[in-house]
């Protein structure tokens, strides 16, 4: 990437509460018409880094641009962003179309064209018929995206979205993630979104950032982060991984994996031999007869739900989760299974 | 500048001003801040503190003071200091210089009168004496024979209504609460009486019950013989008028922390195979415990301050705060005493809040979590609600002959000796107006103090919600270095006695350069600066509920600290605006302690003059004004519940006001 106009440049930034470091000198970029995903778990710093892009709060150190432009000092209503936030932060005494109103009146455009830019947006996400509406007498839904229209009309060189999705029900969450990712294509929008939900995130992003005590663990596109995590971290925290410890050993090209003295042929990816960690995806894992299998095991718990059977084996690698997508005729509790695995499928990581 | 005028001392404040000027013009913010701070600095610094006997302030200083400060704030906030932000600078810098100059200033100066004595000159040793006689500290009642001192006094008397008031306070908590809904008219009752009631009206019906021509006496008299005393004068009859004054406060301190307590918590407690009175003892009690002391240091903390109530039922029981203003206002004048007498009140009260804040903000258990536990409030154990209820039947009897005392002692001859011919006389004599030439006139003589009272009232509680309100803002919604100081000086003006400020004003704003003493200003000044930490208050119990990032979003969409607070918090605290507006009115009002220093011939106020009537023993007519007096601020509450209704926010409730989680 490199540094493009309209994007964000974080440069190595530092944010510290006292002695406590929320945020421990991490740089990215987002470049123009990019949706990045800032993805982690609770208290990770990824709320405070958007915050320090929106300009709510100020950096310790290091540098901001927007645009290209050094922003680090202006105050939040000085820069070209603007945010959705979490509680979409709608004002509660003002109309559907005063609140979408109200950027524009801020930068001194004059009533008649504020009203018909936000007109515009609100006519763009469905909403033309709420103008008139306080935002207490619209749906979780509506309110959401009324919280987009209101950004939009801007039309900032960046756009912050704070876990947008959250306070919506499950299925609404699917259709508005939906909603967002589509209306981020067509207008070609840049944007930064943060998230804890790994699915959401793999789900909307073309870019995403994994953060983890303040730092970026990893980054890349969804697919990378999910074939390819670099740690343990991240094995576990995008999608559901079985983590083995053990033993990696190598002769010549081959190499295998060994745990609880049962060993398995691996591909090592250019780890040395040495303590290892094994991640395997459940649906990697076929759970087949002891014969056909490479680490023996006896089931211990068997979930049948439709769309996948649900295994848990307890083997010398200790419990497996595993899937079977095809639903093969399902075993019972305490049958003597084998699980066996393609070589290529499993992550070997450093311990 | 009109003190301009050859006057050494005014030359550094001028280079400093013209300094700040040209760097302001240049825009050397490190030039402004410092020229401008120096410039203010020196100016109060030379004005109060070294004290010169030139004219007084007036307009133009004033506002040349002003628009320095303004300057000093704007360029340390570009400098970095309050995050950048100048209208948050300019707010916690003007309102820590006006608390400066209206609090701690005269407090201080008014302290320090007691090293000096008579002839003015700095003398310590008889601040010792002053501080440390027989009159203040004397222990001589509980020997047998001579009396307390006036310390010791104002502290045992403080201490039994403390204790007494939470007692009666608790009982009614525990009727209205766990009664159910038929009680919940007292809970109106409590809440609006204290409000309404000005401090020495209780002690006014006490003296017309149980003085020595009073009804209850004159009854007792005829019908058992119990011979006519004086007994209400002094200690009974002062614990008396307090207690009826201030449980209501114990009161609602002890309900709300009642209806905090999750109702789960006693179920569970039932389940868990306790009896009601188990319960009791082992859950309810205990959570209790904390609001108890809360309650009784409130109490402890407005005995000590009441001036209303011992002014009219003493006697030749001497508390504090009528000590310090015979000591100003009586025959002896001796501001050196008022001051050591000041200082010991200061100190009690200073040690009660010390404690409350200390000890009690430890000691609270918080029930309250955001999921509402369903289940209903647990029943009393029987003998406990019987006790309760009977105890609180009586009392609510009891309150509402004093308030019949009030209302109908107006409206006939004489009731204090017991002549209940209906009669027009006093009322005609207070509030009387004369037909003359088709105009009407307002010949009674109580008209002059209520304009006034209204007046006053009217000018200081918009100013006391604007100032109140601002500084709860910057509180509340900003992070500066200093805040937690800044919060502390906002709200301390509410542990300093009323009497305390009356003595403080009159020493400090007697003389040039701020003569104010003898005007309306000076009484506006005092309501403002006295009542603002309620605004403060309301603003910030008020700003908790308004979700902080409407604020960051307004800010994101480009508008400044100044759109957001006009358009956003403003609209969004109109109903704590409201509250704070009727409690300062109602509160300037009702106010003795620290005006009636104050008032004058000229600008007298109401309660004042009330307490001079009572003084001149023309009881009748002190309790027809008083009853004028509830009638009034009970249509000011009622028209202000009216106004706030109204601004319920769209068609369905409030409830929006609270966005995320």
């Amino acid at each position: 990437m490199s540094k493009m106009q309209g994007g964000v440049v974080f440069e190595r930034v530092t944010k510290k509460y006292g002695s406590v470091t929320a945020v421990d000198d991490v740089s990215f970029e987002v470049a123009q018409g990019e949706l990045v995903t800032l993805l982690g778990p609770s208290g990770c710093g990824k709320t405070t880094t958007l915050r320090m892009v929106a300009g709510l709060e100020a950096v310790t150190a290091g540098r901001v641009l927007i645009g290209g432009k050094d922003v680090t000092l202006r105050a939040a209503n000085e820069r070209d962003v603007s945010m959705v936030f979490q509680s979409y932060a709608l004002f509660p005494h003002m109309t559907v179309l005063e609140n979408v109103c109200y950027g524009p009146i801020s930068m001194r455009i004059d009533k008649a064209k504020a009203r018909e830019l936000a007109r515009e947006k609100l006519r763009m996400l469905g909403l033309a018929d709420f103008e008139n509406r306080l935002p207490s007498e619209l749906s979780g839904g509506q309110q959401q995206r009324v919280a987009v229209a209101r950004s939009l009309v801007l039309e900032p060189a960046v756009l912050l979205f704070d876990e947008p999705l959250s306070n919506l029900d499950a299925k609404l969450r699917r259709r508005v993630r939906e909603e967002i990712r589509e209306l981020q294509q067509s207008l070609a929008l840049t944007v930064l979104y943060v998230t804890h939900d790994q699915e959401e995130a793999l789900a909307v992003s073309d870019h995403i950032i994994v953060m983890n005590h303040g730092k970026i663990a990893q980054q890349g596109t969804p697919n990378s982060l999910y074939e390819t995590p670099n740690s343990r971290f991240l094995a576990d925290f995008i999608g559901d991984a079985n983590l083995i410890d053990g033993e990696l050993a190598r002769a010549g090209e081959h190499a295998s994996f060994a745990s609880g003295g049962v060993s398995a042929p691996v591909r090592a990816n250019g780890m040395e031999p040495g303590p290892a960690t094994l991640a395997v995806r459940p649906q990697r894992l076929r759970v087949v007869d002891v014969a056909q299998g490479v680490v023996p095991g006896v089931c211990k718990r068997v979930a049948y739900l439709g769309s996948r059977i649900e295994y848990v084996v307890s083997t010398a690698w200790g419990e497996l989760l595993a899937f079977d997508n095809e639903l093969h005729p399902p075993r019972r509790r305490d049958d003597a299974v084998g699980i066996a695995f393609d070589p290529d499928a499993v992550i070997v990581l450093p311990r | 500048m009109r003190a301009i005028g050859g006057d050494v001392s005014l030359w550094p404040l001028l280079t400093a001003s013209l300094i700040a000027l040209a760097c302001a013009y240049k825009e050397i913010d490190r030039g402004t801040a410092m020229a401008a701070g120096f410039a203010v600095a020196w100016a109060l610094g030379t004005a109060l503190i070294v004290g010169h006997s030139g004219p007084s302030f007036g307009w133009g200083p004033a506002i040349a003071l002003g628009a320095l400060t303004v300057a000093f704030a704007r360029a340390i906030a570009r400098r970095g200091l309050f995050a950048g932000d100048p209208t948050v600078a300019t707010i916690v810098v003007v309102i820590a210089v006006l608390l400066a100059i209206f609090i701690f200033y005269p407090v201080a100066k008014s302290l320090l009168a007691a090293v000096f004595d008579a002839q003015g000159r700095f003398a310590p040793q008889v601040a010792t004496q002053r501080l440390f006689t027989e009159d203040i500290w004397g222990l001589g009642c509980f020997g047998g024979g001579t009396r307390c001192g006036v310390a010791v006094n104002s502290a045992m008397l403080a201490t039994i209504v403390g204790m007494l008031s939470t007692l009666l306070g608790l009982v009614f908590a525990l009727v209205v609460q766990r009664g159910g809904r038929r009680y919940s008219g007292i809970l109106k009752l409590m809440s609006i009486l204290p409000i309404v009631t000005p401090p020495f009206v209780i002690a006014l019906a006490l003296v017309v019950l149980f003085g020595r021509t009073g009804l209850v006496t004159g009854w007792l008299d005829a019908c058992c013989g119990i011979p006519r005393s004086r007994w209400i004068y002094g200690l009974p009859g002062v614990t008396l008028a307090q207690l009826l004054t201030f449980s209501p406060i114990a009161f609602m301190i002890l309900f709300g922390a009642l209806s905090a307590i999750s109702p789960a918590l006693e179920e569970a407690a039932q389940t868990l195979r306790g009896s009601r009175s188990r319960v009791f003892r082992t859950v309810t009690w205990p959570l209790l415990r904390p609001a108890l002391a809360n309650a009784f240091l409130l109490g402890f903390v407005e005995s000590l301050a009441d001036f209303g109530n011992p002014i009219v039922l003493a006697g030749n029981f001497e508390v504090l705060s009528t000590k310090i203003f015979f000591a100003v206002a009586g025959a002896q004048h001796d501001p050196g005493r008022a001051a050591a007498l000041a200082t010991v009140l200061l100190g009690l009260t200073l040690l009660a809040f010390y404690l409350q804040q200390r000890w009690i903000g430890k000691l609270s258990y918080v029930t309250v979590t955001g999921k509402g536990d369903g289940g209903l409030p647990g029943k009393l154990p029987k003998p406990l609600w019987t006790t309760c209820f009977s105890v609180a039947g009586l009392w609510i009897v009891f309150t509402l002959v004093c308030y019949a005392v009030i209302f109908v002692g107006g409206f006939v001859k004489d009731i204090g000796r017991g002549d209940m011919t209906p009669s027009f006389a006093h009322f005609v004599a207070g509030f009387g107006i004369a037909f003359d030439n088709k105009a009407s006139m307002f010949v009674g003589s109580a008209w002059d103090s209520l304009f006034t009272t209204i007046e006053v009232a009217a000018i200081s509680a918009p100013l006391t919600a604007i100032v109140g309100l601002l500084a709860a803002y910057v509180i509340t919604r900003h992070r500066f270095v200093g805040r937690r100081a800044f919060e502390f000086l906002t709200l301390v003006s509410f542990a300093i006695p009323g009497t305390v400020i009356g003595v403080s004003y009159i020493v400090a704003f007697n003389v040039a350069p701020l003569e104010l003493t003898g005007g309306m200003a000076i009484l506006v000044l005092c309501f403002v600066f006295r009542n603002m930490p309620v605004g403060v208050r309301a603003g910030v119990a008020a700003l908790a509920q308004i979700d902080k990032t409407l604020d960051e979003a307004s800010s994101t969409l480009r508008a400044s600290t100044l759109r957001t607070l006009r358009e956003v918090i403003l609209p969004l605290l109109r109903p704590a605006i409201l509250a704070t507006l009727v409690f300062s009115f109602t509160h300037a009002m009702t106010a003795v302690s620290a005006v009636i220093f104050l008032a004058t011939a000229k600008y007298n106020l109401a309660t004042v003059y009330v307490i001079n009537r009572v003084e001149a023993g023309e009881y009748p007519l002190a309790i027809a004004y008083s009853a004028v007096l509830i009638l009034v601020m009970l249509f000011v509450l009622l028209a202000m519940q009216l106004l706030v209704g109204d601004t319920r926010l769209g068609r369905r409730p409030a409830a929006a006001l609270v966005t995320g989680n």
